[in-house]
């Protein structure tokens, strides 16, 4: 029996998908766990395995053409199994069928995708498509309720109150309810220029979520910023003294810590020390998480995505930082899955390299803090004796939700954080 | 003109004392009044040349239906109207214009679609129209005119305005089922209305005598209870005499008259026309022994009403009104496009 | 508006309207086919010509086209004519004075002239007259500039019009529903006019809206009615006048309602729906349509005989009823 290859769905609220890339031909021979396809959403990029051995039929599923969820997108023959053809003209994989048998054990493939699907476009009514526009909604990942699936306005509002978020549990995200307007009216802003001095590029998936996403936060999430800064000398001896001692195994250090990944565990740590501040907002009531994870903003082509390190607060420096290099591969490759980059407990933002010094960072929900994370550099400071020294300072900014984490707390919160990163060995015990 | 024609009847004409002897119009009118017949009618001839020669260098597009060899008709029939009477005209109708007393200047301007045109450019040569003088229009359809003028005459009736109206048409229009319906109705209902066929021989390239059953398209009059009268449609004195009369009667309240005037154009039945099918001769004689401004021209030195000098200062003042008027029609503006709608209702619509 | 209200039918409103306009003004006279002791094929004029004469009620003989253009040439030389067809199907003998003269008169003469000009056309399928007598020709009127072509639904809106009709400068096209004439309704006494170029809306509703044009008006209602028990509502746009057609009323309902059926009785195809369809198309509540446009109209048959046969060619309360169903439930 010949075995289906399905598009799957491998985010929530996915009603089709698109084939980026496929890695076997028609014919071709696949192993089960052979990478078959990628699949390519709003945020990531899925690679799908062979569901079976066997020869590879019916390649239907284009690249680039948007899917429904579930449908064939081609047949995985065993070695040996009598093969008929396609059922459903399918021009580009069509071969010489070998000989015409009596029963073709794959009729179910003619039955393939709602109508619209396979031209890559999506049947909506007007005006489902101007609330689409007006509030940044991808057609396309929307599940047409009306006639023929067509995508009418009730799924363009639902999907407005019940988005799927890219950084978020959405369950537990506060409603994103009204848009402002400023989203609303995006071309007014071209009467500003004049013809020909600009050109227009179109947003991608990822652009528009992290509009809407950020939108949504900054309006309905009340951030309030505390500032301290942070003596690093002792962190950085430290850093350089593990680093030093790093198992080698052919050739290359099991482990190179960053100054951010100290930073996530201290981080992690202070956390889990206040309780209190690892917490979620949500209408009906506080979420306090058992663990910490920490979301760190990762910059990848076209924006940003945000990977989790779950339970930070209990793994080595070494594991943080080779899930971190991991992870921040994978994503700027568009490889992470949704479990990688969706949730989370709080966030950390750093864009020291880059010689910034202070800045304050927007709160990702369902997340109520994140750090944001300056430049470590040679600053007059004042000893402890009254002198004027020389020392590594680094500036931190903790945006809070004030709804679950107040001042003082978040105060209580950054001055743990100080307190891991001035005694980093404190992080080791 | 009918009631300063009546009374003109004291001093009109002629010298040798015996005035009952010649034609109609030299018994009827004064000499002004024939010099100025005469003066419309060359005025009708050149203007139609100038058209022709504006056409021809690409100052007018479209196309356009030319009258020359049948200006008597046009003056003749309009000889014993006032201004107030009115005439619905044809496709061949802008002697008709004339006659009835429109400014060429106007006209030039028209048909060089501009906005001092008669109709303000949106007519041209085939709706060329002076209301003010009368004329209820041009008509690009044959026998479009003819129901029309009986409306009019209604109107006239009805109203008690003293109006009479005189439908123009060509031989092509009395096979028309408008030609029959008119006339039967303005006859049942006595409206003050006179029909006038030109026939000029043909409809478009068929002639009569392929066209229409019957010998003479006045025969047809009996079919609708109104005189059926013949007249040579060259000869001015002879239309006019036909015109007054119809006229007069339609007046009294006698009801209509058909006059069918015989004559025959010298160009072809519009700008297109490679004049197939009939033969140089046939044109050629009628061109140089019929043409009706030579023979009113003849008559008018023969009956000692003006000498050949005489004539040529009305030809050459004729000469330099077309003049004239191609120049103001050269020179005035063109219409707007954003007057593109107007006038397509009395008051603005908004779409 | 004060004047005391009455029940009148829709034909004795068009006689009721007539009749002011006569003794309001000498100029309006009334042509057409037995209109006078005979009273009109529908009995409408009825007994004018008893109380205006037969200078005043004139029968024409049998000439559509002939009595057409006199009717126009009478318009542009200062009477009113009021010109009735006996049936809207004989307009096609008389398309050449009503297309190429009363409606381009005006424009081809620069101004010079207007055509005052009324004329009546009972149109329309239900009376088993079959193929030639029973036709509605409105939209063939409607595709002319200089026309004016309205559809009159009520014995109301027929009385206003028509007063409108007669006082109006240009050339108005009266379609009257046959099966109109019988209708009684509120109508005031005395003289009033109704705009010609302004819909009505019969019925408020949120959920779709239904254009509809003369009798089609009163199916659509009692259409709405039912559907209002189902938890649908309807609101009902009476057209009213197709040329011109009154857009903004129309766009303003389809932008509320996110839905539009057109029902008309006119042949479907290039009809009277399919110029609303394309304006909602044009307009910006194409981005407020949340389902497929419907068009209700006439079978692509001539009217046929039979009387099922003749009630399956145009649409009925059923139609609607199902049409509306399905777009607002979302079979569509």
């Amino acid at each position: 029996m010949a075995s289906e290859v399905i598009l799957p769905k491998v985010d929530m609220d996915m009603a089709t998908g698109k084939i980026s890339k496929w890695f076997f031909s028609e014919g071709d021979t696949v192993r089960k766990g052979d990478v078959l396809f990628e699949i390519e959403t709003d945020k990531a990029a899925m690679e799908i395995d062979a569901p079976a051995d066997g020869i590879l039929r019916d390649v239907k599923g284009g690249e680039g053409v948007d899917i429904p969820v579930g449908a064939a997108v081609a047949w995985i023959y065993g070695e040996g199994e009598a093969y008929t053809g396609a059922a459903s003209p399918a021009p580009a994989a069509l071969e010489a069928a070998p000989a015409p048998a009596a029963a073709s054990p794959k009729a179910p493939s003619a039955t393939v995708s709602a109508p619209g699907a396979q031209d890559g476009a999506v049947r909506a009514t007007p005006l489902a498509r101007r609330l689409a526009r007006d509030n940044g909604i991808d057609l396309s990942g929307l599940a047409g309720s009306g006639p023929h699936g067509r995508v009418v306005a009730i799924d363009v509002t639902s999907a407005m109150t019940t988005a799927p978020v890219p950084v978020a549990v959405a369950s537990t995200g506060p409603a994103a309810a009204a848009i402002p307007d400023a989203v609303r009216a995006p071309n007014d802003a071209l009467k500003h220029f004049a013809e020909g001095s600009y050109e227009l590029q179109p947003h991608s998936s990822m652009r528009r979520t992290i509009a809407r996403r950020l939108v949504e936060a900054k309006s309905t999430v009340p951030h309030f910023y505390l500032t301290v800064d942070c003596r690093l000398d002792a962190l950085m001896k430290l850093r350089a003294e593990l680093n030093a001692s790093a198992p080698i195994a052919d050739g290359i250090a099991s482990y190179k810590l960053s100054v951010n990944d100290m930073v996530i565990k201290a981080y992690a740590l202070a956390l889990a020390a206040t309780p209190e501040a690892n917490v979620s907002w949500t209408e009906e009531q506080l979420v306090r998480h058992r663990f910490v994870d920490i979301g760190v903003a990762v910059s990848v082509p076209g924006g940003l995505i945000t990977p989790i390190v779950r339970q930070a607060q209990a793994k080595s420096l070494s594991a943080i930082s080779n899930e971190m290099k991991d992870l921040a591969a994978r994503a700027k490759a568009g490889r992470l899955k949704p479990e990688e980059y969706q949730g989370g407990t709080a966030a950390v933002s750093n864009l020291g390299m880059f010689g910034v010094r202070q800045f304050a960072a927007i709160i990702n929900p369902p997340h109520a803090t994140i750090l944001a994370v300056g430049a470590g550099e040679r600053r007059p400071v004042v000893d402890d004796t009254g002198e004027l020294a020389v020392a590594t300072v680094m500036s931190v900014t903790l945006s809070t939700d004030h709804r679950a984490v107040d001042g003082a707390l978040g105060a209580e919160l950054v001055g743990k954080l100080r307190a891991f990163i001035e005694n980093p060995m404190s992080m080791l015990v | 003109m009918a009631a300063q024609a009546r009374a003109a009847q004291a001093d009109a004409v002629p010298q040798d004392g015996d005035a009952s002897n010649l034609p109609f119009i030299y018994r009827t009118y004064s000499r002004e009044q024939l010099l100025a017949a005469l003066h419309r009618m060359h005025l009708i001839r050149q203007f139609e040349e100038g058209a022709e020669e504006s056409y021809m260098r690409g100052l007018i597009h479209g196309t356009m239906h030319l009258s020359i060899g049948q200006e008597a008709s046009a003056m003749g029939i309009c000889m014993p109207l006032s201004k107030e009477d009115q005439i619905t005209s044809t496709h061949r109708g802008h002697g008709h214009c004339i006659a009835k007393g429109a400014e060429v200047s106007r006209m030039f301007a028209e048909f060089f679609g501009k906005t001092t045109g008669y109709c303000a450019g949106r007519g041209g040569s085939m709706h060329i129209a002076d209301v003010t003088t009368g004329n209820l229009g041009a008509n690009g359809i044959v026998g479009g005119g003819l129901p029309i003028a009986v409306g009019a005459a209604l109107t006239a009736k009805r109203l008690k305005t003293g109006k009479v109206v005189v439908c123009f048409f060509g031989d092509g229009a009395n096979n028309e089922g408008a030609f029959h319906e008119a006339l039967n109705m303005a006859a049942v209902w006595k409206l003050p209305v006179v029909f006038v066929c030109e026939n000029n021989g043909y409809g478009m390239s068929t002639s009569t005598a392929r066209s229409t059953a019957v010998a003479n398209i006045a025969d047809r009059a009996a079919a609708y209870g109104m005189p059926g009268v013949i007249v040579d449609g060259n000869v001015l004195s002879d239309v006019a005499e036909a015109s007054h009369d119809a006229v007069e009667r339609a007046r009294r309240g006698e009801g209509p008259t058909l006059i069918e005037c015989k004559t025959y154009r010298y160009r072809g039945h519009s700008k297109s026309d490679r004049n197939r099918y009939r033969t140089k001769d046939e044109i050629e004689d009628w061109m140089n022994n019929r043409d009706p401004i030579v023979r009113y021209e003849a008559q008018l030195q023969e009956f000692g009403i003006a000498t050949r000098g005489e004539l040529d200062a009305v030809q050459e003042a004729v000469r330099q009104e077309i003049a004239a008027g191609i120049e103001f029609a050269k020179e005035s503006p063109m219409p707007e496009l954003s007057g593109l709608a107007d006038n397509v209702y009395t008051a603005e619509v908004s779409r | 508006m004060n004047a005391p209200v009455r029940e009148l039918s829709y034909s004795q409103a068009i006689k009721e309207a007539m009749a002011i306009a006569m003794e309001n003004d000498e100029r309006v006279v009334l042509m057409g086919e037995d209109i006078g002791v005979y009273g009109g094929a529908f009995q409408v004029t009825g007994d004018l010509v008893e109380r205006f004469g037969t200078d005043r009620v004139m029968d024409t003989p049998i000439s559509e086209l002939g009595g057409a253009g006199v009717a126009v040439g009478a318009a542009v030389t200062g009477l009113r004519p009021i010109f009735e067809f006996q049936f809207s199907d004989f307009a096609a003998l008389a398309m050449e004075q009503i297309v190429n003269q009363a409606a381009k008169m005006r424009y081809m003469l620069g101004g010079a002239v207007s055509v005052p000009l009324v004329m009546r056309f009972p149109a329309g399928s239900g009376t088993g007259a079959a193929a030639q007598h029973s036709q509605s020709l409105e939209a063939w009127l409607g595709h002319v500039p200089g026309l004016k072509v309205i559809q009159p639904a009520t014995p109301h809106d027929v009385k206003g019009m028509l007063l409108a009709a007669v006082a109006d400068p240009d050339p108005v096209m009266i379609f009257e529903h046959k099966l109109l004439y019988k209708m009684k309704g509120p109508v005031p006494e005395g003289h009033y006019t109704v705009p010609l170029d302004k819909a009505d809306v019969r019925r408020q509703g949120r959920d779709v809206t239904i254009v509809a044009t003369s009798i089609m008006v009163h199916k659509a209602l009692e259409a709405a009615g039912q559907l209002a028990a189902e938890g649908i509502e309807a609101e009902v746009v009476d057209l009213r006048s197709i040329r011109p057609i009154d857009g903004e009323t129309i766009i303003a309902s389809v932008k509320k309602t996110t839905r539009l059926i057109c029902v008309y009785e006119g042949v479907k195809t290039l009809g009277v729906g399919a110029e609303i369809s394309a304006l909602i198309a044009e307009s910006e509540a194409f981005d407020y349509l949340d389902a497929p446009i419907v068009r209700l109209g006439g079978s692509e048959t001539p009217i046929p005989y039979n009387p099922e046969l003749e009630k399956a060619a145009v649409p009925q309360v059923p139609d609607i009823l199902a049409a509306s169903r399905d777009l607002v439930r979302g079979a569509r």
